[in-house]
């Protein structure tokens, strides 16, 4: 029997929009294989570069497991330093995860040479990163990823993936924990988004201030400079930060220390 | 009937029930001390109010004066700590004149107690009280529920672990007045660097028999904020302006009376900002 008004019938009281049904006495068991461990990662290219960084405070809740666990790695170097790779993968979120997306696309990129006995490029990684990660989709891994490197023009190259593999290239991007006070940021300052170029006309006519690809020493400011900042903001970002600089000389690991409360 | 308003509780809770989730209320984490020494009693308190992961003030203040010699440390509910020892405070200081003696550290307790345990915990007051009466020096925790301890040394709030465990290795029963200063702030610098819902300074608050109270504002900071590498001035014009307008003096005195101060900067407290 259906009611008149529309509402579910079995007098389960006012049919809210938001109310869903819910099984009474019913023991509901749980499993969570999933943690937030926090940390924030941003990438920038330019010209002949691309810049990777992250913050290396690892978290659960209100503690701080380590505060030197890196979230940017090499892929598909020679050894286990990283000797030799020319992609940068970051990742943020789960970091168990993390590890293992890292080990699963490291062992791809490096069989990947022995068979063709040539490097990958950026962008068949890329491609190759997506599919990774949609092979799990109705059990994801918990991550947002950046892909960065030099496409084969010489040109910096950044992909960013939602966890179930959907990727876009682009020119900056922010992940993580702080990845919404940082984003509008760099909006701001790489892509001059509610810029206008002073005195080029009235109100709605001025002229938007043209977004081009930055020097690498002003990326790598801009990028200690967002990572100080959201510092004193997110609770979860700090201790150290990591940058990797990706040029056609090889990839620069650089280490700053960060504001530890 | 005084006190609060329960009648939209029913309403909230068939809400909730039904999977609408409750407002969030400002900063549980926290990390405040106290240490009784020889002749007085020490409470401090980090300075940062979060809301959920985000920093909500870098130097907020949780030490609430309740009277001269009575001082209160709040963690919890931001709002509930500082009406409730405001409230407490008032009636503290009516009692006082009432007896013609001075407030003692127990009859505050009490009262913070009783008012909280009548809240069934609604109130999410975690209070450290601290002072010097006539009878002598006094340090208590208050929790939310109405529990109270006495202790000659206490920890409360998210970081009263990494506090406490300064507390446990380093206390002697025989400390001075510097010896437990420096080793409240101690442990509430173990808070700041261990607990991410505390951080930013110290602050200390030294209450003795025979001498004013002290309250040391920022008695340490041990994270000042750096300077950009980067200069974020626009140049004048860089923001689109779509319409403007010009109202003048003569026009808004239609709306609103209009008083000429004497232009003495002084007259307004300065907001306290970044750099």
């Amino acid at each position: 029997m259906t009611s008149i008004m529309g509402h579910p019938a079995g007098g389960e009281g006012i049919g809210y929009s938001f109310s869903q049904p819910t099984a009474a006495n019913v023991k509901q068991h749980g499993f969570y294989p999933y943690t937030d461990n926090g940390g924030s990662t941003l990438g920038i290219t330019g010209s002949d570069f691309a810049i990777l960084a992250g913050d290396t405070r690892s978290t659960s809740g209100y503690n701080i497991n380590s505060r030197m666990v890196p979230k940017v790695f090499k892929i598909g170097g020679e050894d286990e330093t990283g000797e030799g790779a020319q992609i940068v993968l970051s990742v943020v979120g789960f970091a168990a995860d993390g590890d293992a997306l890292r080990e699963r696309l490291d062992a791809m990129v490096k069989m990947y040479k022995y068979k063709h006995g040539k490097p990958m490029s950026v962008s068949a990684c890329a491609q190759r990163l997506s599919t990774i990660l949609y092979e799990k989709r109705f059990f994801p891994y918990y991550v947002h990823a950046i892909l960065g490197g030099l496409d084969e023009e010489g040109k910096g190259a950044l992909y960013s993936y939602d966890p179930v593999g959907s990727y876009e290239r682009e020119q900056c991007r922010a992940a993580g924990a702080a990845a919404s006070l940082i984003m509008p940021f760099l909006d701001n300052q790489v892509n001059f988004k509610n810029q206008y170029i002073p005195g080029s006309g009235e109100g709605h006519a001025l002229e938007a201030k043209k977004a081009e690809p930055l020097p690498q020493a002003t990326v790598e400011a801009l990028v200690r400079d967002a990572f100080s900042s959201a510092v004193e903001r997110h609770i979860e970002v700090g201790d150290h930060l990591q940058v990797m600089i990706i040029t056609r000389a090889g990839i620069q690991e650089v280490f700053h220390p960060l504001k530890k409360d | 009937m005084p006190g609060f308003d329960f009648s939209n509780y029913n309403r909230n809770a068939a809400l909730h029930a039904r999977g609408v989730p409750l407002p969030k209320a400002t900063s549980t984490g926290t990390t405040i001390v106290g240490c009784i020494y020889d002749k007085g009693v020490v409470i401090a308190a980090d300075t940062r109010a979060t809301s959920g992961p985000i920093v909500a003030d870098k130097n907020c203040e949780k030490l609430h004066y309740i009277a001269p010699k009575i001082w209160c440390a709040g963690a919890g509910t931001a709002a509930d700590t500082e009406f409730t020892t405001a409230l407490i405070s008032s009636n503290v200081e009516l009692h006082s004149l009432s007896t013609g003696r001075d407030p003692r550290v127990i009859t505050c307790m009490t009262m913070l107690k009783q008012h909280l345990f009548r809240y069934q915990g609604h109130i999410g007051a975690y209070l450290v009280v601290a002072g010097v009466d006539p009878t002598g020096t006094g340090l208590y925790t208050v929790h939310a529920h109405g529990s109270t301890d006495k202790l000659p040394y206490v920890t409360m709030g998210s970081g009263s672990l990494a506090a406490m465990s300064v507390f446990e290795s380093t206390w002697q029963p025989d400390l001075d007045r510097d010896g437990a200063v420096s080793l409240c702030a101690e442990a509430i610098k173990a808070g700041i660097f261990n607990d991410l819902g505390s951080g930013s300074n110290v602050d200390v608050c030294v209450i003795e028999k025979d001498k004013p109270t002290q309250l040391l504002r920022n008695y340490e900071k041990p994270n000042e904020r750096g300077t950009k590498e980067r200069n974020y001035r626009f140049p004048r014009g860089t923001t689109a302006v779509l319409n403007e307008r010009v109202i003048n003096k003569e026009d808004m005195k239609k709306y609103v009376t209009i008083e000429n101060l004497s232009g003495d900067t002084n007259l307004a407290e300065n907001m306290e900002v970044d750099s």
